[in-house]
């Protein structure tokens, strides 16, 4: 049975298995490498995208059970919160080695949407699911605070 | 040639070229016209443009004739800012102007070779070290030829001109020459072999706290490691690895891998069997229904209980010595008192985010390798050995990498090797992926250490002799740094940090006993310091708290001399408030620690909730000499800190029956956003050369929170990880 996604927007049909991990799916077969592999069991987050909006770890969701549901990743994620995200990690310089960013900077995009003016509890809840082996932590949370202000005075 | 397919051009034409560069010379290669002269991506940092008018005065930078000048890197980034802060280096000398520089990473070979250790290679923290003087002289000559240039084209002479940020500049006329405008005329002028250097106080870039060059490719996820290379017609290969250390397949059943859809091809590598398949999830399921039975050869009963039983009794015994001054066996007869103490560290894996990786296309007469590597010399030559190739016919490109700590820089080239002996048998272009259980299982440990140190006391409760006795695997010894660091049986990564005692104290004995287990083990963050500052820095709490002085005067008092280990711990301690009043239930901890050519010194205020220890904050304090980044300074000690105290608190890989019991982050966990402490660090100004900041930050830390640890709940830690029974 071929299996209707829809992926940054984009509608596709694929007869790949439906075992497929979305992760492997997205980028061996659509080379949307901006989503990582870390661990393959959802312990690190460096492979978090959006379905319906809520950050999931794609290396543990069968594309057979994402039918239909709007899929984002790293290199789709737009808006003034992607937006105000990525100018916060930038202008912090949070990134070492890089590679869990784009997972963090999901989460972290998941996180205002639901707590747009975040705590620090708030953080904490919402990205303890990332991990960073570079540790940089600090500037996370730091680029998420200001993300938040950022996209607050931007939408007055 | 192959083209690797990418989704971002950008990255297809950096390939293009670094290609091209393996295959015809590298001047040819950095001339070489780009396949596509469209404009730069978002990333706006990796792609520079390049047309036949480049002027390319030396393997490390080239203009074009649009003003993009484009660092060529010879050190692996894999977090460090090393892509940044030598870009800094050239551009300073260069007067660039810093929006226009770009960088790419080097490839393999000779013109890139660290000027101190004759390989291309990054590690022991020696980036700007060794390359912040070459890379400022290659910025210097380029900037005299564009000035040469300038005076011909001006018809001045070039005495009366200056540069400001990317322009010549004749002060008499007023006329202003872009560098670019200068690329093709500089191109044909001879290069002078040296120009002088600028005076640090007229730096405009070095020293100041510049944006990362790579931060927005990072942000964007449009960053290229290894994992994100794909070749066409490439195949996917995972691979079962022996369970035990130095055993061979004995059966294999492939059927059931076989039957997946997708999957191509099963070797037997003998210690290890690929699966190749379309896509990594095909290979993964092929792998995972493999029948396979081992010979388990010797190592089956390793267990590393047993191994730290072994090692106790070991540290009791007389072992080589690694330092002597003084007659410490005389001193502590004299003692009148003696402290002994100690102390345990597990084996500990890099893992990095990025599972090792490697890509590799073979074909028959030559071959091109991707990898995110930190040992481009030795993985070129294994490369070649197990292709079967001579080396110039390997071209080996270095991508980002996912995080390094050391394990991308394995004498044996594991992966690498791996991948060759994969490819060679392919009927395509491979992609080597280990997963994070191959990662964690599949060897190449910082080695398990045992420390015991004994102080002897006079009746005044002076420390008059010290003995240091260490029992551990030697990781050099064995491979082509044996020659250079292995001395008379002593591998100097098992005895660094202890060999070189900065306390006064008056006799001292070093000793080292080097087992040979079975384990695989190698470098990692901090390397021999990771093991011996943990009990060098608690053994002198616990001296304190013997004689009853405060750890920060005790060490002031032994440290009389060393102006830079005391300049970073009295930084530390005043700005962390050591010794005012904190909250109930914390406590403070400091170590101080030299290492990599730097000072570090670290406090950590500290508290205990259901037994686990709670880092709030952190104040490190560093003395690298001059600093090329202060922010990459910063950041690196901030990472440092949390990647110390993952070590400290959670990791241990451990062996039963020859097999590693821990298999992926749930039970090899990394410090979470939930548990890091603020840091705060504070650099201490310095003309002296730069020096290491990758790996100084980690040793104090573990120490650091021990001391502190003591002090809050009377319990001394002297085993890591820390676990909860350790604190009641």
């Amino acid at each position: 049975m071929p299996i209707e996604l829809q992926i940054n927007g984009q509608r596709l049909t694929t007869a790949a298995d439906p075992s497929t991990p979305l992760l492997w799916f997205l980028r061996d077969e659509l080379r949307l490498c901006g989503t990582k592999y870390g661990c393959g069991m959802a312990q690190c987050g460096a492979c978090t995208v959006h379905v319906d909006g809520q950050a999931v770890r794609s290396c543990v969701m069968p594309i057979g059970a994402l039918a239909g549901k709007p899929i984002t990743t790293i290199e789709g994620l737009q808006g003034p919160v992607a937006d105000a995200l990525r100018a916060a990690w930038t202008e912090l310089e949070v990134p070492q080695c890089g590679y869990c960013q784009t997972g963090q900077i999901m989460s972290a995009a998941a996180l205002l949407r639901e707590a747009p003016q975040p705590t620090d509890q708030d953080i904490d809840a919402g990205m303890a699911g990332n991990a960073c082996r570079c540790a940089t932590y600090v500037r996370i949370r730091k680029a998420i605070h200001q993300a938040a202000a950022a996209a607050r005075g931007g939408a007055k | 040639m192959t083209q690797p397919v990418t989704r971002a051009a950008v990255t297809r034409r950096t390939f293009l070229r670094l290609s091209a560069a393996a295959g015809g010379g590298l001047l040819v290669a950095i001339r070489l016209p780009a396949a596509n002269a469209a404009a730069d991506d978002a990333s706006g940092t990796i792609a520079t443009l390049s047309t036949a008018a480049d002027f390319a005065p030396n393997a490390f930078v080239r203009l074009a004739a649009n003003g993009k000048v484009t660092v060529v890197i010879n050190k692996s980034e894999m977090g460090q800012g090393v892509c940044t802060s030598l870009a800094m280096a050239l551009a300073e000398e260069l007067d660039a102007e810093w929006a226009n520089v770009g960088f790419e990473f080097a490839p393999t070979a000779p013109e890139y070779i660290h000027p101190g250790y004759g390989i291309q290679f990054t590690g022991g923290s020696t980036s700007t070290l060794g390359m912040t003087e070459p890379m400022r002289q290659a910025g210097a000559v380029a900037r005299a030829a564009l000035l040469a240039a300038a005076a011909q084209q001006l018809g001045v002479d070039a005495k009366q001109l200056h540069t400001e940020p990317g322009v010549v500049v004749h002060q008499a006329t007023g006329r202003r020459l872009p560098y670019g405008e200068l690329a093709g005329l500089a191109a044909t002028l001879p290069v002078p072999e040296s120009a002088p250097l600028k005076e640090p106080k007229d730096f405009r870039l070095l020293g100041k706290p510049m944006h990362r060059l790579d931060t927005k490719a990072k942000v964007a996820g449009t960053a290229v490691f290894g994992l994100d290379v794909y070749v066409d017609g490439m195949l996917t290969a995972v691979v079962a690895h022996t369970p035990v250390f130095g055993g061979t397949t004995k059966s294999l059943d492939d059927r059931a891998a076989r039957a997946v859809p997708g999957v191509r091809q099963v070797l037997d590598l003998g210690s290890a069997v690929a699966v190749l398949a379309e896509s990594f999830w095909q290979a993964k399921q092929g792998r995972d229904r493999l029948q396979i039975t081992w010979n388990e050869g010797p190592h089956a009963s390793i267990d590393t209980k047993a191994l730290r039983a072994e090692y106790q009794k070991l540290a009791r015994q007389k072992g080589l010595v690694a330092r002597q001054s003084g007659a410490a066996a005389a001193a502590f007869a004299a003692a009148a008192r003696t402290v002994v103490a100690d102390y345990e560290l597990p084996y500990l894996a890099h893992a990095p985010m990025e599972p090792l990786n490697c890509v590799v296309h073979y074909r028959g007469d030559s071959a091109e390798i991707w990898a995110g590597t930190q040992f481009q010399t030795f993985d070129r030559l294994a490369a070649a050995k197990t292709l079967g190739l001579a080396p110039e016919k390997v071209a080996l490109h270095t991508t980002f990498l996912g995080g390094g700590f050391g394990r991308r820089a394995n004498p044996a080239s594991d992966y690498i090797v791996e991948a060759c002996q994969i490819a060679k048998q392919a009927k395509a272009p491979i992609k080597l992926v280990w997963t994070r259980e191959d990662d964690l299982r599949a060897g190449f440990y910082r080695p398990l250490w045992h420390n015991r140190l004994a102080a002897a006391l006079d009746a005044e409760g002076r420390i008059t002799a010290w003995s240091h006795t260490i029992v551990g695997q030697s990781i050099l010894t064995g491979t082509p740094f044996e020659a250079m660091m292995v001395k008379d049986g002593i591998d100097s990564a098992s005895v660094e940090g202890a060999d070189e005692l900065p306390y006064a104290i008056e006799h001292q004995q070093v000793e080292l006993h080097t087992t040979e287990v079975g384990v695989p083990t190698l470098w990692w963050r901090s390397v021999g310091h990771s093991h011996t500052a943990f009990a060098v820095e608690s053994f002198v709490d616990e001296l304190a708290h013997a004689t009853q002085a405060d750890p920060l005067a005790l060490r002031r008092t032994l440290l009389q001399g060393h102006a830079r280990h005391l300049g970073v711990l009295n930084l530390a301690a005043e700005r962390a408030g050591y010794g005012k009043a904190l909250p109930a239930g914390r406590a403070h901890g400091l170590a101080v620690h030299y290492s990599f050519n730097s000072y570090a010194a670290v406090v950590l205020e500290v508290s205990v909730k259901d037994g686990r220890p709670r880092v709030h904050r952190a104040t490190c304090a560093i003395d690298c000499g001059f600093v090329l980044n202060p922010d990459t300074v910063a950041a690196q000690f901030e990472g440092a800190v949390g990647f110390a105290l993952t070590a400290a608190l959670y990791s241990a890989v451990e062996l039963e029956r020859g097999r590693v019991v821990q298999s992926n982050f749930h039970d090899y966990r990394l410090l979470r956003i939930d548990e890091m402490p603020e840091v705060a660090v504070h650099i201490v100004p310095s003309q002296e050369p730069p020096t290491g900041v990758g790996e100084p930050g980690v040793p104090p830390v573990a120490p650091a929170l021990a001391n502190a640890l003591a002090r809050l709940t009377g319990k001394r830690v002297r085993r890591l990880p820390i676990r909860p029974e350790d604190l009641v």
